[in-house]
């Protein structure tokens, strides 16, 4: 018998069916642990800045230096994590049911555009009833929000329009149509459009807690939506299989137009958000590249809405933690995102180890690894 | 042996198991230089595996491959290549988006200057040789069926092979097509070449092939001169005696009718005619048996009454039990019945139809694999309740009562099905299926790759339903097992009704024969004695 | 004469997402969306200056070797960027539209952090010294110096529609492009055609990384000829992934779309000088018009739904051998 001649690769990777959810849990740590490591070496021999020094400002930079500054930065960092999460459980829906829409960023800029519309064309005239300014900005701001997330997904149900490469240049019309606005909206031209005087969030004692409350809110609301309703059952079902969605009498098409409608609801609640409880302007920079970043907050999180508090806290927590290296050791601004770059790296590589497992080959081991499936 | 005596191909003792099934046991096999091999056997008798590990796509368990009398390792289809073996496969692996000859020089590092012209002329060359009929610059998404397969054969010719293996070749063609196709074989055989021809179709076997080698059950049976057989003989060998099954059949009581199929007809996605004017009635109270070989329509058949796939011509007319008041055995006047035909699956239910079906693709339409036991039983309960949200409390009692009754193996109900076995993944499928108390329930190969005892309990299942006067459509593959289960036995054979027997009256051979039988081969009569038709 | 100025600027500015598309096509018919084009442009385009701003300080090089280390090192920098991007999405299999939304991330820092370092001031001199833009010159043969707009028709310009004709030919004429279309096709019958899947992969994400770095290369130093040229790169990115969908996937209809791209790019700004006033509000409106005229050519394509203009159909999914 010449068995033992078979060629056996030295590396075997075969899918996992299952992984101990703590074994999950230490690889994703090590992942980061071992990124900052990285980056505090990537830190020394750029700037100079000693490991520990490096790891104290990082931890400085969330948590600050003393009592009144640590009150700010935590509040910060909630902010940060708030919105960045909003945009990632509007883009959790259409994730689970393999849409891949990475337009976020478009989706909440037109929102928040429109939003400032509302105030700039009819702040005075309404200054007395701030509240009703503000429906009809939350009013726009959502409508706009779903038309900017339905046109993609209209064409994806009745001709298979590629969802991801439509969203990706919806964004970039945002962009510029943002430009356009504020070009118009500026007397001199100037761009700068400013404070708006009217339609500001009642502030609740702290700029951010309406903000805080609105994505407690929705975060609750996207986990019922996606585990306890009808249409979040169809959702899972489409994403896993759209044959049996047929088989089962579900309406593919409605699901998907249905699924981004609910999309653009929660980016046009977060682009109001952004103008009438934040910034009270806008820039075509507003979002300022959130929506990219959710993408990777949803899909580190495995598109659960409550893990995404974790993953948007990470990231929230590595841009900030980063800014304060910026300023300890006066770098380039653009230090942080390098680091935020090599960490995503990592997190988003260690994600193999958990699906999948490795076997070495062992010598003189005969047997051949073969075996594809049954006869069908 | 020297090699101009040794055979082209002998296999010694070949076995491969797949868990705990053996695909093959022990297979001795000897194709001789210039010859056409038939490989015959019944769906499921290890065919396709046997010569996969020829092929090497698979590796064999235990067992020797010798080539002109030379023994060789085959672990990989480089290696399958080296020693000029081809393998036309069932599923064609081409690039729909590539011209023939593209597809055909696909992975060929001959050393020469990679130019499409020139190979172009080559695979002209070839195919003017065996008398295809083909043009190389054609891309594959613009072609039929057989011309896929013609590109399939001379991408195997192309790269030299002298043994080529076709696995089920004539399944997806014509009958014009397949006597092309077979000009064809024995022009290659008249150039030398050796060719193993997988098929249970006996006419074929006759006509094409100069030895036939007979698998079942994973073992080799015989190698017998064609010459010296009969489709009967050849029958015999294939499907074996008859074995005993202790499957109660109690006799049809208070019978109604509930379907009423006439004249369905349709293509599938290839364009090939897979439903050809198939008629048939199905009565609540009594097992249908539908038996063919694989791909002979019985999915699109099945589809098309559930809705999922839309037959061109032709209705499906559905007869309400709650509306009818007489018993005379005819069930509701025709003024009652629901035509099913271009209705969606919502559609049907919304019409009040009580369908179940558990189609042969478990985890890719009937379940998904990811969701738990409890989310997959809700899929036809979902939309219950006034609310938008999902009310779990009734589907996880029913998906324990499931569990329970049917003694289905889980660490809880929160384990994706995905992880669960074969068995336990259909007797979920079935227990929903049978859950939403059906009036008309189909099943296809609901035993696919279960073990005895869980084979029994659908069984059982199935005759419950049957005395509780639902109407059971039962589509299967073990002829002992349709003959033992099903009242009446349809054959579908090549998207046509080629008979309805009864299926106490009838033989195995008399079924094997439908199933088998060309569509132009002279009726014998056999197919008249429709027994089992009660109209 | 205005009117070919306008044309042949369009046509110089075109360039930069030729080189992008082109690197994008080969990396996205070996099946992946590489996303981090934006990145790997700026790090391009950083490397190629960091480079030549040492070359150029030293003094003394031949014009010609300037040229081509300048060339050489935005090539390696994009390459080793693929090579990391690969190394994700080939070898561990990760998301690619995360991968790349990561790499862009990564990749535009690294960009901005590296022009940062060459413009940081010396700690005795007040102004820092930038030298990487001496090389201009060289760059611009045989236009330097020109007044109109054929001063950007440099060596850049022809080697990039060589590239995209090279790649064109490759991809269409040798056994090298077949495979990797069939890899990006369907890289299951790829594998059972004996093709090494993986090395495909791996090699054409890399060289289409550096050539989209190039681009980068072209715009910051040659084209804008500026220090802040790097702050505007990542649009230019974007619109390169858009250039990919507009010519359907094709190196030589990329020729053409650069130069539609361009023309609508530069449109607002030589309106005026056409006689067509424009504002700065119109303009932006302007500038919207290669991304809606992409979203046109997807809807159209899809509707139309040929084979032939879909693209690669195993675009953004992980090749898994076991999984068939």
């Amino acid at each position: 018998m010449s068995r033992a001649s078979t060629k056996e690769p030295l590396i075997h990777i075969t899918r996992r069916s299952t992984i101990a959810p703590w074994k999950g849990i230490v690889i994703r740590i090590a992942a980061i642990v071992v990124a900052f490591l990285l980056c505090s070496m990537l830190a020394y021999f750029l700037i100079g800045a000693k490991p520990a020094d490096f790891l104290i400002n990082f931890f400085q930079g969330l948590f600050g230096i003393n009592r009144m500054s640590a009150n700010i930065r935590l509040w910060m960092l909630a902010k940060d994590t708030a919105i960045l999460l909003l945009i990632a459980l509007a883009l959790t829906p259409a994730f689970r049911m393999k849409f891949w829409n990475i337009g976020a960023e478009g989706q909440v800029l037109i929102s928040a555009l429109a939003a400032a519309a509302v105030t700039y064309y009819f702040g005075d005239k309404l200054a007395k009833s701030e509240w009703l300014l503000l429906l009809l900005m939350l009013a726009a701001s959502i409508t706009a929000g779903i038309i900017w997330a339905v046109i993609p997904a209209i064409f994806k149900a009745l001709w298979n329009s590629n969802e991801t490469l439509f969203t990706l240049m919806m964004n970039y019309v945002a962009t510029y149509f943002v430009a356009f606005c504020l070009v118009k909206w500026t007397p001199d031209s100037s761009s700068v459009l400013g404070i708006l005087d009217h339609g500001h969030l009642p502030t609740l004692g702290n700029d951010y807690i309406l903000i805080l409350i609105f994505t407690l809110i929705t975060t609750v609301f996207m986990f019922v939506y996606l585990n306890y309703s009808k249409p979040g059952y169809e959702i899972s079902v489409v994403g896993e299989s759209t044959r049996t969605a047929r088989y089962i009498g579900i309406n593919v098409k409605k699901v998907i137009i249905r699924t981004m409608i609910l999309t653009g609801t929660i980016c046009g609640l977060t682009g109001f958000l952004l103008v009438a409880a934040l910034d009270h302007s806008v820039t075509a920079t507003s979002v300022g590249g959130l929506g990219f970043t959710a993408i990777i907050v949803a899909w580190l999180a495995k598109f659960n809405p409550f893990v995404m508090i974790l993953t948007s806290l990470l990231l929230a927590a590595l841009n900030q933690g980063a800014g304060q290296i910026t300023s300890s050791f006066s770098v380039s601004t653009a230090l942080p995102d390098v680091m935020i770059g090599i960490i995503l790296f990592f997190v988003i590589g260690c994600e193999f180890f958990i699906r999948y497992s490795i076997h070495f080959r062992k010598k003189a081991h005969t047997s051949v690894v073969q075996e594809k499936g049954d006869e069908s | 042996m020297d090699q101009f005596t040794a055979p082209a191909l002998m296999l010694r003792g070949i076995s491969k198991s797949f868990g705990s099934i053996k695909a093959n046991s022990n297979v001795d096999l000897e194709l001789r230089h210039g010859e056409i091999l038939a490989l015959l056997g019944e769906n499921g008798s290890g065919k396709t595996t046997l010569m996969n590990m020829v092929a090497g796509i698979y590796y064999p368990d235990d067992g020797q491959i010798f080539i002109d009398g030379e023994e060789v390792v085959i672990s990989s289809p480089k290696d399958a290549f080296k020693y000029k073996i081809g393998m036309i496969h069932q599923h064609f692996k081409l690039i729909d988006l590539f011209s023939a000859a593209e597809n055909i020089v696909l992975g060929v590092k001959d050393g020469t200057r990679y130019n499409i012209r020139e190979v172009n002329e080559r695979v002209r060359q070839i195919a003017d040789r065996y008398g295809f009929i083909i043009d190389p610059t054609q891309k594959i998404h613009e072609m039929s069926v057989s011309q896929k397969q013609t590109v399939e054969i001379l991408k195997v010719l192309y790269r030299g092979a002298d043994i080529l293996i076709l696995d089920e070749p004539t399944a997806v063609l014509t009958p014009q097509e397949t006597s092309k196709l077979f000009e064809v074989l024995r022009k290659m055989k008249a150039d030398g070449k050796s060719i193993i021809i997988i098929t249970h179709k006996l006419h074929e076997v006759l006509a094409i092939s100069d030895r036939v080698a007979v698998l079942r059950k994973g073992e080799h049976i015989a190698t017998v001169n064609t010459a010296e057989s009969t489709e009967s003989s050849l029958t015999e060998m294939m499907v074996g005696k008859k074995v005993t099954l202790n499957i109660d059949r109690a006799i049809p009581e208070n019978i109604r009718r509930r379907l009423v199929v006439s004249s369905l007809s349709g293509k599938n996605e290839d364009g090939m005619q897979i439903l050809d004017n198939v008629s048939f009635t199905a009565f609540g109270g009594e097992i249908l048996g539908i038996a063919g070989i694989a791909g002979s329509g019985q999915r699109e058949l099945l589809e098309a009454i559930a809705g999922i796939y839309v037959p061109e011509a032709g209705e499906i007319l559905y007869a309400d039990p709650g509306r009818d008041g007489d018993n005379d055995g005819n069930g509701s006047s025709d003024s009652d019945l629901i035509d099913l035909r271009k209705k969606t699956p919502m559609q049907i239910r919304e019409l009040g139809v009580r369908l179940s079906f558990v189609p042969e693709d478990r985890l890719g339409m009937g379940l998904v694999g990811s969701m738990d036991i409890t989310d997959n039983v809700m899929l036809r309960s979902y939309r219950n309740g006034p609310f938008s949200l999902l009310d779990r409390n009734q589907p996880r009692q029913l998906a324990q009562d499931i569990v329970n009754d049917l003694g289905v193996v889980t660490p809880n109900l929160q384990t994706p099905v995905r992880r669960l076995s074969g068995g336990n993944v259909q007797k979920v499928l079935v227990g929903r299926e049978i859950a939403s108390a059906p009036s008309l329930l189909m099943a296809a190969y609901p035993v696919r790759g279960l073990d005895i005892n869980s084979s029994y309990a659908i069984y059982n299942l199935l005759n419950e339903q049957k005395a509780n006067g639902v109407a059971v459509i039962f589509v299967g593959e073990d002829l002992d097992v349709l003959l033992a289960l099903s009242d009446r036995l349809l054959v579908l054979n090549s998207g046509r009704v080629s008979g309805i027997l009864d299926a106490r009256q009838t033989t195995k051979e008399e079924v094997g024969f439908l199933m088998t039988k060309s569509h132009d081969a002279p009726d014998d009569g056999s197919d008249k004695k429709d027994g089992g038709e009660r109209q | 004469m205005l009117f070919l100025d306008f044309l042949i600027n369009a046509f110089a500015f075109g360039i930069t997402f030729l080189y992008g598309s082109t690197g994008e096509i080969i990396t996205e018919k070996a099946g992946h969306l590489n996303l981090g084009i934006p990145g790997i442009m700026g790090v391009g385009g950083a490397c190629g200056c960091a480079a030549l701003n040492i070359m150029c300080a030293a003094g003394n090089l031949p014009p010609w070797l300037i040229v081509i280390i300048g060339l050489l090192a935005a090539f390696a920098g994009g390459a080793l960027m693929g090579l990391l991007y690969s190394f994700l999405t080939v070898t561990l299999r990760s998301n690619q539209n995360v991968t790349g939304l990561a790499m862009t991330i990564f990749g535009i820092g690294l960009t901005k952090y590296l022009f940062y370092t060459l413009a940081k001031k010396p700690a005795n001199s007040e102004t820092p010294v930038i030298h990487y833009l001496k090389a201009l010159d060289y760059y611009r043969f045989p236009f330097a110096g020109q007044k109109s707009s054929l001063v950007y028709c440099g060596i850049m310009v022809f080697l990039g529609i060589a590239i995209a004709i090279v790649a064109s030919i490759i991809l269409t004429r040798t056994r090298v492009g077949l495979h990797l279309r069939a890899v990006g096709e369907s890289p299951a019958t790829a594998d059972a055609a004996g093709i090494n899947v993986t090395r495909y992969k791996y090699v054409a994400t890399i060289i289409g990384s550096g050539i989209a770095a190039l681009g980068g290369l072209f715009y910051i130093m040659d084209y804008q000829g500026s220090q802040e040229a790097y702050l505007s790169i990542e649009a230019m990115g974007w619109l390169s992934v858009a250039l990919v969908i507009f010519s359907l996937w094709r190196p030589y209809l990329s020729i053409i779309g650069s130069f539609v791209f361009g023309a609508l790019f530069i449109l607002a700004s030589y309106l005026p000088v056409f006689g067509v006033s424009v504002n700065m509000a119109t303009s932006n409106l302007i500038k919207t018009l290669p991304y809606v005229v992409t979203i046109l050519v997807l809807i159209v394509t899809s509707i139309i739904n040929r084979r032939e203009n879909q693209p690669p159909a195993s675009l953004g999914v992980s090749y898994f051998r076991e999984d068939r």
